[in-house]
This record gives structure tokens, sequence and C-alpha cells, in this order.
């Protein structure tokens, strides 16, 4: 039996506790009383995956079973989340490829020949054929791609989107045209977070710029409270309207999946685990793995971390129509990630690890990691933040001044050219985002290339927005001083010192909440 | 008697001896120096239109750097008579009256030695206002020397007295002080670089520098045409904040060239195998005011297909050529300023105007006497990195 997530308050006796710290990890003394918020331990998974995929597709929720929804010389369109999930990548066989390869058969008895498989990546980047293959499966690739009937999702394509029509609230609802016109969209989900799945699969993954612009807007996501709770984000309401709007015009069958917290395995393990807890042989393997990250120059550390597939074990399966299926995906993430805390802290403290959805195969850069630790871990609460408004947030990065010029061309234009002007999200969405989205070499490299759209990394911004505007301090330990304070945020070299920056508003002696993540984890703020 | 600063050693020899690289004092004070501070003879004003000026401040110009320095083409060492003083950024006061202005006059000198100065026939050039392209430099009777500053005959600004024509002339209004004044040859010769542009309203500009030339030429552009985004290269921070005073819409790095003009512009950027990058697309315009390899080629990769790039610094060889050919651009350079410029005025009119209103305090960041001239010089070389625009001498105090 799994143990639930767990508050722990420091006294004298806590040893140093881990902290993530991009590609390493500290290991970091914090002040006595300080409460630390571990995420819940890995559930036990489901143990036949074969038969549960059957079983889902067989007594789908509110919807006939997948086999009476096949027939021949019918169009079937089979979307699956991209590589922005799960976070590290999973071990394979990836779960999208059992779910796909258990479709197809079902498609095939059928004698459904005309089939699409499209990767649901917006405005994220393309994935190679590599990567697609990680995805699928060897045998999937091979039977599709060469064909080209596997492939990205291009926003850009404005001959293969179908404008669907408007949101009572008068959204543009336009998706990719294949999917549009499908008989049967089939969309294969892996749900790591609260925030995935539901309407925002179909209606975001397939969408375009024009679409997007609607919800991914400083606004909306200033006023998404949190992400991770559909039913008071103003994102995710306008993705569930879009979602009514597409599936009047189209059927849609959902399939989602939830995997469980067991992401570090090897000699990687004792991340999992809680230090005071951790046998002479996890001590020795930190010790190594410390010591080694520490002394491996950029290239090889960055390696190490890149290569780490997660464990993960499955936890749920459930397809059928999109509402009920979200409504037991979120069950089902919740009790693996919830974890109760009591009130709000005046100071908040979060590691930023190697890995977030925007940076898989690639480098975390400046504004990745401030999305990754403003954006995602702030906003990773249901409730409340779990720090208080005007409070300090304490983030430990390196925030080195590197991108990738193959995936985040226009990162490198927005740091240089846009924050140097404000980091108001209002102001630079006012000002830049449309000439960002409409830059005809992003589009070009979007398009052809495996670069991020134009537009991504003020959605990055954007995203930060909530924690900006309920923040009365941001400080970065250990980081790059010059990348920090482009983002306007300051920088200190030790928590001492940070701590001391932030006293001015939260005091001498503050209330301090560590989030021990990941594994992921959702503080239920009460 | 006067003091001066003289060049005493032909450019061509001084080239061949130099010292390569180091600091000025260092490259000063060597062997092969071609600069020394003497006692020598006034020039004279014995011609109708000639008369002596005294020096009030005199500025250092990048083309005296560079003769300096032994970085000038031999193509120069043909124009010029030794040994000579230098010295062409000049406001002074007349010391006797020429033709209609009186002594005590405050002038500034449009330094080219036209037909006019020479007393010769009117070339095409100068016939038709282009004095700057004048055919008649070594003939006459003045000794050969493309502008004052570079001629034996004449004297120049690093001196304590020296002589002009009248067509060189042109009072300074009350209002502009000294430190103003001093800047009108400069800002005369942004003048003609922003009108030779040639400039449609709404065309996109990069500027390729940040010294003295780029900042004036920033700001005649914007003075003077209806240039659309200006986009200025300025490497130091006091650099960056004049381009934006003087009206650059926006200013980058050297190595953020591409990239900035990319965005600006919308562009597509290439980059081959071998060799640099290079846009296609990109400005309209673009002013090399540097005239570094790097910089040439650089605004060259920068320029759409059918732009135009201006030569405004003196140009260094071996940039590469290609962009001019695949994107047929149109290669123009700027030479000091015309008597009659596109506008119809000479260029000084302009300059002194400019001189007069745009935000040009502080830009004479610093002046020495004539005997810290290695200081100076020194000073001036540097100047961009220590935050200065334009260093002069203060001659009244030698
Ligand atoms: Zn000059
Ligand atoms: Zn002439």
């Amino acid at each position: 039996m799994s143990r639930p997530g767990f508050v722990l308050e420091v006294d004298d006796r806590t040893p140093p506790l881990l902290v993530h710290n991009g590609e390493g990890f500290k290991l970091e003394r914090f002040p006595l009383g300080t409460r630390v918020v571990y995420p819940p331990e890995a559930q036990a998974p489901v143990r036949d995956v074969e038969e549960a995929i059957q079983n889902a597709l067989l007594n789908p929720l509110e919807s006939e079973p997948l086999p009476e929804l096949l027939r021949p010389g019918m169009r079937l369109t089979i979307a699956f989340d991209d590589i922005s999930l799960p976070l590290p990548p999973m071990k394979k066989p990836d779960i999208r490829q059992r779910i796909i390869e258990a479709v197809l058969t079902m498609a095939a008895d059928a004698g459904v020949d005309d089939v699409e498989l499209i990767s649901a990546n917006a405005l994220h980047r393309r994935l190679t054929p590599n990567e697609l293959r990680d995805i699928v499966g060897e045998r999937v690739f091979r039977s599709f791609y060469p064909d080209g009937k596997l492939y990205n999702f291009d926003a850009e394509d404005a001959a293969n989107l179908t404008h669907l029509g408007q949101t009572k609230h008068g959204e543009d609802v336009e998706i990719s045209k294949r999917a549009a016109e499908s008989d049967l969209l089939v969309y294969v989900n892996v749900n790591l977070v609260a925030m995935d799945g539901g309407h925002k699969s179909t209606s975001i993954g397939l969408a375009s710029y024009k679409s997007l612009k609607h919800h991914h807007n400083s606004h909306t996501m200033i006023h998404s409270r949190s992400f991770m709770d559909h039913k008071v984000s103003k994102m995710h309401h306008s993705a569930w309207r879009m979602g009514e709007v597409l599936t009047s015009h189209v059927k849609v069958f959902q399939i989602e999946t939830t995997l469980n917290n067991d992401i570090f395995g090897g000699p990687l393990e004792f991340l999992q685990k809680r230090e005071w807890e951790w046998s002479i042989k996890d001590q020795a393997s930190m010790l190594a793995a410390k010591r080694g990250i520490d002394l491996a120059p950029t290239r090889v550390r960055r390696k190490i971390f890149q290569d780490v597939r997660a464990n993960y074990g499955l936890t749920g399966i459930n397809a059928g129509k999109i509402e009920p299926v979200h409504e037991k995906t979120i069950e089902a993430v919740h009790s693996q990630h919830k974890v109760e805390v009591q009130g709000q802290a005046d100071v908040a403290i979060m590691g930023v690890p190697f890995v977030g959805p925007y940076n898989v195969n690639s480098i975390m850069n400046p504004i990745l990691a401030a999305c990754m630790g403003l954006g995602y871990y702030f906003n990773s609460y249901i409730g409340q933040p779990i720090v208080r408004k005007d409070g300090a947030v304490i983030l430990y990065h390196p925030v080195d001044y590197e991108f990738s010029q193959l995936h985040h061309p226009s990162y490198v234009d927005f740091f240089e050219e846009v924050l140097s002007e404000s980091t108001d999200p209002a102001t630079i969405e006012a000002k830049f985002e449309k000439q960002y989205a409409e830059d005809p070499w992003y589009i070009h490299l979007y398009r052809t290339s495996n670069a991020y759209h134009g537009v991504h990394p003020f959605y990055m911004w954007y995203w930060i927005s909530h924690a900006l505007d309920h923040c009365g301090d941001i400080v970065w330990v250990g980081a790059n001083r010059k990348s920090v304070e482009r983002m306007g945020f300051r920088s200190a070299s030790t928590l001492q010192d940070a701590l001391e920056m932030v006293s001015h508003s939260v005091g001498r002696s503050p209330s301090i909440t560590y989030l021990h993540n990941p594994p992921h984890l959702l503080a239920d703020v009460r | 008697m006067m003091l001066a600063l003289e060049m005493y050693r032909s450019p061509a020899k001084y080239l061949a001896a130099k010292a390569v690289g180091g600091r000025i004092p260092g490259i000063l004070t060597g062997p092969a120096a071609p600069l020394r501070l003497v006692t020598i003879a006034e020039p004279k004003a014995e011609r109708d239109g000639w008369a002596r000026i005294r020096p009030i401040l005199s500025g250092i110009c990048g083309s005296d750097l560079g003769m300096v320095t032994g970085h000038t083409k031999l193509y120069f060492s043909a124009m010029v008579s030794m040994p000579f003083v230098p010295g062409h950024e000049i406001v002074g006061e007349l010391l006797e009256d020429c033709e209609d202005l009186p002594k005590g006059t405050r002038v500034v000198m449009d330094s080219v030695l036209t037909c006019a100065a020479r007393g010769v026939e009117f070339c095409d050039g100068c016939a038709s206002g282009n004095t700057n392209r004048c055919d008649r430099i070594t003939v006459g009777h003045v000794a050969p020397g493309l502008q004052t500053g570079f001629c034996q005959d004449t004297g120049g600004g690093w001196g304590n007295v020296m002589v002009a024509h009248r067509s060189q002339l042109y009072a300074v209004p009350d209002g502009i002080s000294n430190e103003r004044a001093v800047l009108t040859e400069p800002l005369a010769c942004a003048v003609h670089t922003a009108l030779r542009a040639k400039i449609k309203p709404g065309e996109s500009v990069l500027i390729s520098g940040a010294g003295a030339v780029g900042l004036f030429a920033t700001l005649a552009l914007r003075e003077l045409t209806q240039a659309g985004r200006i986009t200025v290269v300025a490497k130091h921070a006091k650099q960056r904040e004049l381009a934006r005073a003087f009206g650059a819409s926006d200013v980058v790095a050297p190595d953020e060239v591409f990239r900035g003009v990319r965005r600006a512009t919308g562009a597509f950027w290439l980059k081959p195998e071998l060799g640099r990058e290079f846009l296609l697309g990109g400005v309209d315009v673009a002013v090399d005011a540097v005239g570094s390899k790097d910089s040439i080629d650089t605004v060259l990769r920068v320029t759409k297909a059918g732009g135009r790039v201006v030569l405004s610094g003196m140009p260094s060889t071996g940039a590469d050529l290609s962009p001019v050919w695949f994107r047929e651009l149109e290669l123009t350079g700027t030479y000091a300023s015309a008597r009659e410029e596109p506008n119809g005025r000479p260029a000084f009119e302009t300059a002194l105007e400019l001189a007069a209103k745009a935000p040009l305090d502080g830009v004479v960041g610093a002046t020495y006497p004539l005997y810290r001239w290695r200081e100076a010089l020194d000073h001036a070389q540097s100047a961009g990195r220590l935050g200065t625009v334009k260093v002069a001498f203060d001659v009244r105090s030698a």
C-alpha cells in the first residue's frame, strides 16, 4: 500500500533535504519549523495493462463500445498527446503505443482502412521521426509514417484547418481539418497532472493560433486559479466551451490514462525517497550521483538527465465521452498527487528540476525555468496558493543563459528584445505578441524544422502571470544573476541570503513551506 | 611662430614602419611616431578670400586617428602634402576680416579644399554644388590636400593659427556654444549621409556603429528623413543611450545584429554550412559607420534584395561582396558634405541648425590642451568604451 503525501516540520534532527536544481541537485538545510510537503508515494499500478485497455475500450463511459463505432469506409483519426507528456518520458513501451495498437486492431477487425494518426502538438515543436516512434512504437510507426498517415499537427497549414464556429463567448474554434472531418476522432491521452486531458486535449491540442489566443492570453491565464482545477480555471472554462462546439461537429472517443508517481529508478532511486529514510545504499548512490553530476561536463550531465526514463505504472484508463471520462481521470490524479496542506505560508520554496514540458530532449532556458517554477509548480495547488498573497517565492535553478537555437529560436528574441522592454504580461502581450505570432521566419521554422511556434514564449510568460501578480518577492538561489534580473527577479547565492532579501516583506521569522517535488504533488491548501 | 601638432612622416612610410597594435601612446612614442608637437611659422593668408583663424576647439576625427595609427589607406597619401597640421573639425575666431565676415566672427569650416579655395576654374563637382566631389584637390595655389587638416599650406585645427577661404566658412549664431559648434563639421557629414541615403518614407534603416559618425547619422536621419524603424548597432552603454536619444527605434549589440534585424523586419535567416550567415529580407537601407571588414560584411548581409548600403565610415579592404551581387544591392559612399545637398542647401547650414537644437549637451566629453596630445588621442581611440562621443583639443589653453 502506498503512503499518502506527507507534511514534515523541520526540527533539529532533520537531515539536509534534497532540492532539485536543474541538471543536478542540492542538499539544503532548511530553517527549523519549515514545512516540507512530500509527494505521495507511487500507488500500486494496474496489474494487467492490456486487459485494462481492452476493458476501457469495450466498456466506455456514456458511449457505445469502440468496436460499435467502427465501420468500413469511415474516416478514423487517432490523435495523441505529444512529447510534452509525461515528464520525464516513460520507459518503453509508451502507454500511448499500447492503446493505439489496441484501437488499430479493433479498426482493422471492423474493416476501417482510412486511418490517420496526429500528434496533437498545437504550437509545440514538431516531433522528430524518432520521437514519434518512441510514442507510437515501431510497428505503428512503420505502417503509417512512410505514407504520411502519421504526422505532427501543423497549426499554420491554413489549407488543413477547419473553422467549426464560435462559442457563445465569441471564441473561434479552429482545428485540424482531418480531425474535424473525421467520422470518429479517438484521442489518446496521458494524464500526468490535473491540468491535462478533458476538452483541453482536442480543443487545444489540435487548434490553431486563432483559436488558442482566446484563452492563451495574460488576462485568462492570470485568472486561472489554478490550472490544476478545471472548474475554476478560466483557461479550462474556455476550452470546455470550445469542446462543446467541437463535439457538436465531431464524434470524439476520449481515452484517458493516469500514471503513478514512480519516476526515478536505478541509481537515481533515492530521488524518490524521503531523506531521513535513506538507507546506507541510498546515501551512497546519492553521494556518487552528486559527485558524478557535479564533476561532469555540461554535455555529459545533460545526457544523464535527458536519458532518464520513468517507470510509471498505469493507475487507470477510462474511455468514452469526454466529461465523464475526465471526471474519473481527475479522481485518479487527485488520489495520487493530492497532499493536504494546512494554511498558506509566508515563503514558498521550490526546486526546479531538469525537465519541463517544453524542453524534452532540449535545454531548459531561463524562460522555461521560470515557467516550470512559477507556472507549473506555483500553480500546483487547489484551493489557494501555498504562499500567501504578497508572500515570497524562493526557487532553485542555475538559470544559465542558454537556449536551443533549434527548438526555441523565438525564445532568444523574446528574452533579448521583449523582456528587456517589459516583464509585464499584459504590456508585452499588447506590444509584441502579434508580431511574434505572425513572424514568417518563426512560422517557417515551426512548420519545417523543430521549433516551437513564435508565440510560445509569450504563453510561458502568461503562465507565470498569476505568480507574478500574487507574490511580493521572487528570488532565485544560485542562479545566473543576469538572466534572473532580465526576467525581473532577484538572485541570491544561498538560501540564507534569499531569506534575508525577502525579510523586509515577510519578516525575520516567516513561515516557510518547501514543496518537495518531483515526483509531482498537488497541494490541497486549506 | 605658433605651437602646433605636426604630422611629419608620410602615412605610407608610417604604415610600413608602424608598430602593429598596442595603445596609442605606445604607437606615438615609438621610433616611427608620425606626429610631434612643434613651434613653427604661422600659415599665411595672402590671397583674396583667405583669412587667419584662431581655433578655439578642434575635434579629433576617426580619419585623424586612422592617419596617426597608420590605418589610413595608401589611396589617401597622394592627396596630402607633408608636413601638415591636422584638425578639420573646428570652431574658431577670425583674426581679420574675411570678405563680408568681420574680424572676431566665430566660424566653423567646411574643410574640403575645393576649386573656389584653390582659385582654379570650377570642376564639374564644384560647379554643380557637389563640392565634396571636387577633382582639383591637388592643384591651384594651395598645396595638395583633400581637406584643411591634410594640407601643408593651410595649417589645421590642432595648431594655434590656421587659414581658411571664405567659401569654407560659416558664421556661428550667438546661441550656439563652442562645444556644440565644434560638432558642426561631423554633423554636416551626417546631414550629407542622411540626404544621400535617399530614404523613402517608412523605410527601415540599420546604422552599424555608434561612434560619432553613427550617432550623428542617426540624428540626421531622424531629423531630415521620414525613415521608419532605425536600428542602431552599439557596443557600449552610453552609446546605446545616446542612440535612443538621437532617434533610434531600437539598439542592438554587434553580436545581435542578425537577430535584431531579422526580428525587426520579419526576414528569413540562413546559415550556410561554410561562411557567414545572412538574411533573406532585411532592412531597406543600411549605413556602415564603422568601416571595418566585419561591419561592412554585416550590413551587406542584412540588407534586403534591391536595398541600399551606404558606406559612411572610411572602409577597410576585404569585405565579401557576394551579397551585393546576389541581392542586387546598391552600394554607395558618402564623403564629407556638399555645398548643395539634395535639399538645395549647404550641409553646413542644416548642420548648424542641428547643432543649435539637437540634444548634444555633453557630446564633447573631454577636452585636452595640445601638449597633452598623447592622452587626447588615446582617449579618442577608446572613446566608445569610455562613454565619450567626441574628444577635442582646447587650443586656447595650449
Ligand atoms: Zn572628419
Ligand atoms: Zn572642384
